[in-house]
């Protein structure tokens, strides 16, 4: 039904995984105890380029994205079936450490949550816990680097991260992140609590980024999807109903549907 | 500009409407709740003034105590014998009595209570939650003197299996059980420190790779530490202010011994003694008293201000 530009974006079942995809969904169902909050979600996450997920409030976006990292294990209730493969291996299989998962694979919230420590051991911490031996001052300069925030705060490094702006905390909460050295990083709506400037500082960022990670961004900001992403999933009440190259979603959408919600048509 | 016009006219126009129905003097219904605001602010006055009163008595009867007794004498003399001769007054002794069931007290219960605070907010499930909260609360309301009574009746001869030579009125003891009784408040005020740590810090953390133990250890109390910190000043002020329990499990020997099984006399006990004896009104001995409330009830009084102020700077952390 659904015409694709890219072969490689949808899975095959019970085959290996793509070699081009960082993580596999196959069948993925989520479910709130009774509530199914995703239905038999499939597509591939390709390798260092950046996967849009949109759509409507409610539709199951924010609980598609934590469960590739495991993060839904918290939520009292949760339960997830399917397959999500990542380097070959079920997420949730049963020999499967989660603690591991969400070591290799890292996100950043909605609403930028530093810890009450210096900026420095904000980004030192994940490291130190993780058994990292070395002098932590080349991986804190590094990481806040690579966050397009060094220069901000290079002179105050030991101060709190509290007294940092919004937009500059979410910045550290992603060199936080990239400090972990994950393979790839989840950001569920990482704007959505910032100014226009800082909002174009984090979308610069993640197109530096996406040379050595593979990004998946949850948004409401249709521009944003269009602007930073490769690859985009429409979700629909819990239903994927289209997923494609990012440009196809924004000029051409196959099913109408899509096109009504990234044009802002509601029906 | 012919838009603000108009909206001002409708503005006026609703006023005259308003003005022609009803007045703008106080209603009678009014007057019935200025009636209550001024109850109410005499009652808020009462206690007030009651509390004011008993400072000032506590220090005025506090100062004739230094015109006979000097303060070097007072707070650095090693012996406590006002009642009899020879009369010294030194109240190092009941000080130190205090000192040693608040130490023991605290130390059984700041690391139980915060083991459980622990568990509460951080592993146990809401069931669970459910059913050891009101326990702690219940055990939180039990009177001092069954305490004090289950000190004497059980702790001592239990202790007196493993140590045949401690005395019938011992420091470890009460220390126990005054360790028992402050438990529940370091469990539910840590507790709640911990639980006023917001989520999202937890997530923060566990997305980093961490497990649950480093998450709480090194996120969750580090962030609550304050409060926690609060928690255990407000128990330790308890356990210096604890009277019935002290009096009944250390009895009544001022004593500045090293050993926790010996008696002792905390200052509140010694308050116990002299307000059940037969001291006359208005000499020195009676004096005391006034002396040792006051000591008392600064120390006590210094804790709570410190513990106030380490819990507002909390506060400031996530406004
Ligand atoms: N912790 C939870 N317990 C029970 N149901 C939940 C929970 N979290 C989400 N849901 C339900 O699952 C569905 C999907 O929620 P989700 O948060 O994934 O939506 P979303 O697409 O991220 O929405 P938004 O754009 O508003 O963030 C909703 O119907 C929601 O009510
Ligand atoms: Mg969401």
């Amino acid at each position: 039904m659904i015409e694709f530009q890219d072969p490689s974006i949808l899975p095959e079942i019970n085959t290996p995984m793509n070699k081009k995809s960082a993580l596999e969904l196959r069948k993925v169902n989520i479910f709130y105890s009774d509530n199914q909050a995703v239905k038999d979600v499939s597509f591939n996450i390709r390798r260092n380029r950046i996967t849009a997920i949109i759509g409507p409030s409610g539709c199951g976006k924010s609980t598609l994205l934590r469960s590739l990292n495991r993060m839904n294990d918290f939520v009292e209730g949760a339960r997830v079936e399917g397959e999500l493969l990542f380097a070959d291996e079920n997420l949730y299989g049963k020999d499967v450490d989660p603690v591991e998962v969400r070591r290799r694979i890292g996100m950043v919230f909605q609403k930028p949550n530093p810890f009450p420590k210096s900026i420095y051991n904000n980004i030192a911490w994940g490291p130190l816990i993780n058994g990292y031996s070395d002098s932590t001052d080349e991986l804190v300069e590094k990481s806040l680097k690579q966050a397009a925030l060094w220069d901000e705060v290079k002179d105050r490094l030991h101060d709190s991260a509290l007294n940092l702006s919004g937009g500059q905390q979410q910045r550290l909460c992603i060199a936080r992140a990239l400090a972990m050295e994950p393979e790839v990083l989840l950001m569920d709506e990482p704007c959505s609590a910032l100014d226009p400037i800082s909002t174009a500082h984090i979308e610069d960022l993640m197109f530096e980024l996406k040379e050595r990670y593979t990004i998946v961004i949850v948004t409401h900001n249709m521009q944003q999807a269009a602007r930073v992403s490769d690859y985009t999933a429409f979700m629909e009440m819990g239903d994927l109903i289209e997923f494609n190259v990012t440009k196809r979603i924004f000029t051409r959408p196959s099913v109408k549907r899509t096109e009504e919600y990234v044009t802002g048509r509601f029906g | 500009m012919a838009k603000e016009m108009q909206a001002d006219t409708t503005v006026a126009g609703q006023s005259s409407v308003l003005k022609a129905t009803s007045s703008i003097s106080l209603s009678k219904a009014r007057w019935g709740e200025s009636a209550i605001k001024i109850w109410l602010a005499l009652c808020a006055f009462v206690s007030v003034v009651t509390t004011a009163a008993i400072v000032i008595l506590l220090f005025s009867e506090t100062l004739n105590f230094f015109e006979s007794v000097s303060p070097a004498e007072f707070f650095f003399g090693t012996t406590w014998t006002p009642l009899f001769e020879p009369s010294s007054f030194g109240v190092l002794p009941l000080i130190w009595g205090t000192m040693l069931v608040t130490i023991g007290a605290a130390i059984i219960a700041i690391p139980t209570g915060l083991a459980s605070a622990i568990y509460l907010s951080e592993y146990a499930s809401d069931r669970v939650r459910k059913i050891i909260k009101p326990v702690l609360e219940l055990l939180a309301g039990i009177p001092t003197v069954v305490y004090g009574y289950f000190a004497l009746t059980f702790v001592t001869p239990a202790l007196r299996n493993v140590f045949p030579d401690i005395q019938v009125f011992n420091a470890l003891s009460a220390a126990i059980v005054v360790g028992i009784m402050i438990l529940p408040m370091v469990a539910t005020l840590s507790d709640n420190a911990l639980r006023a740590v917001p989520i999202s810090l937890r997530q923060g953390a566990y997305a980093l790779g961490a497990t649950s133990y480093e998450v709480t250890t090194r996120v969750v109390v580090p962030a609550g530490l304050s409060g926690v910190m609060a928690s255990f000043l407000l128990a330790i002020s308890r356990a210096i202010g604890e009277t019935m329990a002290v009096t009944l499990a250390a009895g009544q020997t001022p004593n500045m011994s090293l050993s926790m099984f010996e008696s002792i006399q905390t200052m509140t006990a010694y308050i116990v003694q002299v307000s059940l004896g037969d001291t006359p009104t208005g000499g020195i001995a009676y004096q005391t008293l006034f002396a040792v409330a006051t000591l008392l009830f600064v120390i006590t009084l210094v804790i709570n201000i410190v513990s106030q102020i380490i819990l507002n700077r909390f506060r400031e952390v996530y406004d």
